[in-house]
């Protein structure tokens, strides 16, 4: 009998660190969102950020972390998706693939600062180019490639092996049945995979303060490409939104640095938000699209690592 | 389809590249074309800043103007600290770089310090800070020191009430705090064990408001505006204004420096002296800062 | 008409294995060359600057600004050490509990509420859980201990709610990889579902549980910029859970800007984030062990 209710008890207790955690979630977004508010005006959205008045807006910086991550995504997505087909396709058991595990877990533990600093050595000052979009492009790359590489990695595993062995029995190639039929079947866990690290990309802060700096030039379409100020050139110094909060909280003598501060977070976290909504749904549409191709799907434990 | 814009991505990227790239080259051999002392209003490049946090927001405010002036100037100012700002003007990756101190009390191999010249741009007045609930007005400089190196540590023991003082500082890379240690301290050691360290400005501030007894360091461009929320010290009974510092009276302030590899030439000249210029200093004053032509 | 299928053949096999080899071999190329660029700058403090790795990783001084200056790491290690084992132990009953909840108390829930709450609990920006944490956590630790508020319990609290999701979801994936039979066995010696649970599905989950708590710590280790700015960061052993101190990582923020290519000082630095990087190493070297153990 007593066990019975100790078991009540307990079942009583993990709801109640359910809703505890949930309940933390929910007080994160009502202080961000109520110190925040305001956040969506166009004024503060797409306006100048000023040095000495209240008032200035974030409209630089949001570019940059927009388009930090595209850029970002451009260059890992490809890398990620290539090492993953490799590892599950082609990478032979044995001392070298062991070896890839091991570098895939040492740079998936590293810390970001470490990577920053790696950055500052290898694309600020070993190639001269200054803190620059592309050169905290390229870090964040490094700590998000080892996620992306096991997203497409599990995908790809996950596809059924029938499915496979069908396109190779008809004739295809491996190259073939790989590009036709493995990687759309696994293309929806892999696009969920990929919003959720945009999220991750958007939020990171402390690898991109010692690679794509703490300024923002005056952006102007008008201007040449090879102009810092043209927003789409990858070689100049591009503060992000993110690192405007750390600069803001640090720095900031626009005497409303703190209003700016919280506005940003708020953007961030409804960002953080969006993409997750938007890997929800994008998981939903690409599955019934290509249902059928899934019902056999088992499961698979991710690796640990 | 999706691998191909893929690859059109890349494509796009690298071109976008290779653009930028050659642009760049172009760009730095224009600073050359004039020869700068006659055609004072033809000034064209690029400069980049990088360096002290201090500097920052006078060195975007100036560069703001002086490329409103000369359109054909180009100017990026970067942030980094003043240590990134000595490290790239050194490795010649900047054309100025800003600091709090004077480069060679930065560097340890005293040879490289020979090939860069410090220019005094402005003054900077700090203050000590403290929580408001703190009833003490003025502290003479020996009672600072004996607060932050831990001698004093209660209120009442420098005329206030019975309440455990919090000392507030920078860390011990940072130029503020060199300043401090330099004017304030005069020697005396400032004692790591006791409160805790605050990165920055903002940082100190947000730490004075909402820690009851706490006492810092800020500088006075922090200061203005409607950052009324701190209450700001006098030191010997001594206002930090451009007047006392003028005077000798007040000893808590430092120079400004813009650092330069070798003499400056062209439109990183014209810049240097238009931050120092009369045209500038209402901005300067209007910001916090000291203007040059009123500490020579 | 074969022919042309055969090159084609050849085309596309050979030049997609290249690719994918290539991408392969790029992150093991990556990671190797990181480790060259931070050892080969880490180990110039002793080569170049002459600390003894005695000093370094012996000694509690850490006095780079002094006349005579001293490079000892210790306040550092054992800063990161505390606050680390600090959120894991705070962590990990909770990320168990949900790991639970999620698997055996109610997937429904668990897979519509739980597990998208966990994922934007990931999400949050780091500076956006720090600048929470200065501006909710420490006004409440104030309020109810006193001081000043910034403190190794404000960081392990910051760290422990960053790193929930990690050990959570490794966790339930451990769980979920108990067999089904486990359970039904268990129900049929008559054991309630908390029994089945406590003596025999986390038993039997235990290496992946393991290795989520060391991921977990791994992670906590590594955060920077959140914990600098709730920690206090003063260069002392903290006296108890409620005393600032420091972290490696939070004095890398702080000092690395601030000093100069070639100092002392500045190798001194890089020679911490060498130290991060080994810890990382170690803590890798965990995991492997718990899962050749667990094999067994």
């Amino acid at each position: 009998m007593v066990s019975r209710i100790v078991d009540k008890v307990w079942t009583g207790v993990f709801y109640v660190v359910a809703a505890f955690v949930v309940g933390l979630l929910v007080l994160f977004f009502a202080a961000i969102l109520s110190k925040g508010w305001g956040f969506w005006q166009p004024d503060f959205l797409f306006g100048k950020p000023s040095n000495t008045q209240a008032g200035g807006g974030v409209g630089p910086q949001l570019i940059n972390s927009l388009y930090m991550l595209v850029i970002t995504l451009l260059i890992s997505v490809p890398l990620g998706l290539g090492a993953g087909i490799y590892l599950a396709e082609y990478a032979k058991q044995g001392r070298m693939l062991n070896f890839i595990r091991l570098c895939i877990e040492t740079m998936a533990s590293l810390p970001s600062i470490v990577v920053g600093l790696f950055g500052l050595l290898a694309f600020v000052t070993l190639t001269g180019w200054g803190y620059t979009l592309i050169g905290g492009a390229l870090a964040i790359t490094i700590l998000n490639l080892p996620g992306l590489t096991r997203i497409c990695e599990n995908a790809i595993l996950d596809v059924p092996a029938n499915i496979k062995e069908g396109s190779l029995a008809l004739g295809a190639t491996r190259w073939q049945t790989l590009v036709r039929v493995i990687l759309p079947a696994a293309l929806p866990q892999i696009m969920t995979g990929v919003i959720l690290a945009a999220g991750r990309i958007f939020g990171e802060a402390a690898a991109l303060i010692y690679t794509a700096g703490l300024t923002t030039p005056l952006l102007n379409f008008a201007a040449d490409l090879s102009s810092p100020a043209h927003p789409l050139n990858i070689f100049r110094p591009a503060e992000t939104l993110t690192v405007h909060i750390w600069k803001l909280n640090s720095e900031g003598i626009v005497p409303d640095a703190k209003i700016i501060a919280a506005k940003s977070a708020a953007i961030l976290v409804i960002m953080v938000l969006l993409f997750n909504v938007a890997a929800r749904f994008a998981s939903v549409a690409l599955q019934r699209y290509f249902a059928g191709n899934r019902r056999t799907t088992k499961k698979k434990m991710s690796d640990a690592a | 389809m999706w691998k191909k814009s893929v690859k059109f991505g890349i494509a796009a990227l690298l071109i976008t590249g290779v653009l930028a790239g050659c642009g760049k080259s172009d760009s730095t051999a224009e600073g050359n074309a004039d020869n700068g002392e006659a055609k004072q209003e033809s000034y064209s490049g690029t400069i980049t800043l990088a360096g002290s946090t201090a500097l920052q927001p006078l060195a975007e405010e100036a560069a703001n103007e002086f490329m409103g002036k000369y359109p054909n100037v180009s100017i990026t100012v970067q942030g980094g600290g003043s240590g990134t700002g000595v490290n790239q003007v050194a490795a010649g990756a900047v054309q100025i770089g800003n600091s709090d101190v004077p480069s060679a009390e930065k560097l340890e191999d005293k040879s490289k310090a020979g090939e860069l010249i410090d220019h005094k741009v402005a003054g900077i007045a700090f203050a000590i800070v403290v929580n408001k609930d703190v009833n003490v007005d003025s502290l003479t400089l020996k009672q600072i020191q004996d607060i932050f190196s831990g001698k004093i540590t209660n209120w009442k023991d420098v005329g206030g009430k019975d309440e455990k003082i919090n000392v507030i500082n920078r860390p011990a890379s940072s130029g503020t705090r060199a300043t401090f240690e330099k004017t304030v301290m005069k020697g005396v050691k400032i004692n790591e064990a006791i409160g805790t360290v605050q990165d920055s400005n903002g940082a100190v501030e947000q730490a004075i408001n909402s820690t009851p007894g706490s006492i810092s360091y800020v500088a006075m461009s922090y200061l203005i505006g409607e950052k009324k929320d701190l209450k700001t010290l006098k030191i010997d009974g001594v206002e930090p204004t451009v007047e006392n510092i003028k005077t000798e009276k007040y000893p808590f302030w430092s120079y400004e420096y813009m650092i330069t590899k070798g003499e400056p030439k062209d439109a990183v000249r014209g810049f240097i002296e238009y931050v120092k210029s009369e045209e500038f200093a209402p901005k300067v004053k209007e910001m916090g800062y000291i203007p040059m032509s009123e500490l020579e | 008409m074969k022919g042309k299928g055969q090159l084609n053949y050849w085309k596309s096999e050979y030049i997609g294995r290249a690719l994918v080899t290539f991408c392969g071999l790029l992150i093991v190329i990556t990671t190797l060359s990181i480790i060259v660029f931070i050892c080969g700058k880490g180990i110039q403090s002793f080569t170049e600057s002459g600390i003894s790795l005695k000093e370094m990783l012996f000694s509690t001084e850490w006095k780079p600004s002094d006349s005579d200056p001293k490079y000892g790491a210790v306040i550092f290690i054992v800063g990161s050490t505390l606050v680390s084992i600090g959120a894991v132990l705070l962590s990990t009953p909770i990320a168990l509990a949900l790991a639970i909840f999620i698997n055996f108390i109610s997937p429904k829930f668990g897979s519509a509420v739980l597990k998208p709450v966990l994922e934007l609990l990931v999400g949050i920006p780091s500076v956006v859980y720090g600048w929470l944490g200065v501006t909710i956590l420490i006004p409440l630790l104030r309020e109810s201990f006193g001081g000043v508020g910034f403190s190794l319990l404000a960081g392990i609290i910051v760290l422990s709610v960053m790193i929930l999701p990690t050990i959570t979801s490794i966790a339930s994936d451990a769980l979920s990889g108990v067999p089904f039979s486990y359970l039904e066995a268990s129900y049929g010696l008559g054991s309630t579902r908390w029994q089945a649970i406590s003596r025999v599905i986390v038993p039997a989950a235990k290496t992946g549980i393991f290795t989520g708590i060391v991921l977990g710590l791994a992670r906590a280790f590594g955060e920077a910029l959140a914990v600098q700015m709730v920690i206090g960061n003063a260069v002392k052993l903290p006296s108890g859970l409620y005393s600032p101190t420091a972290t490696l990582t939070g004095i890398l923020t702080m000092d690395m800007a601030n000093t100069i290519n070639g100092t002392a000082w500045n190798n001194a630095l890089w020679t911490l984030a060498m130290i991060l990087l080994f810890i990382s190493f170690l803590f890798i070297f965990l995991i492997r062990m718990i899962g050749r153990k667990g094999e067994r």
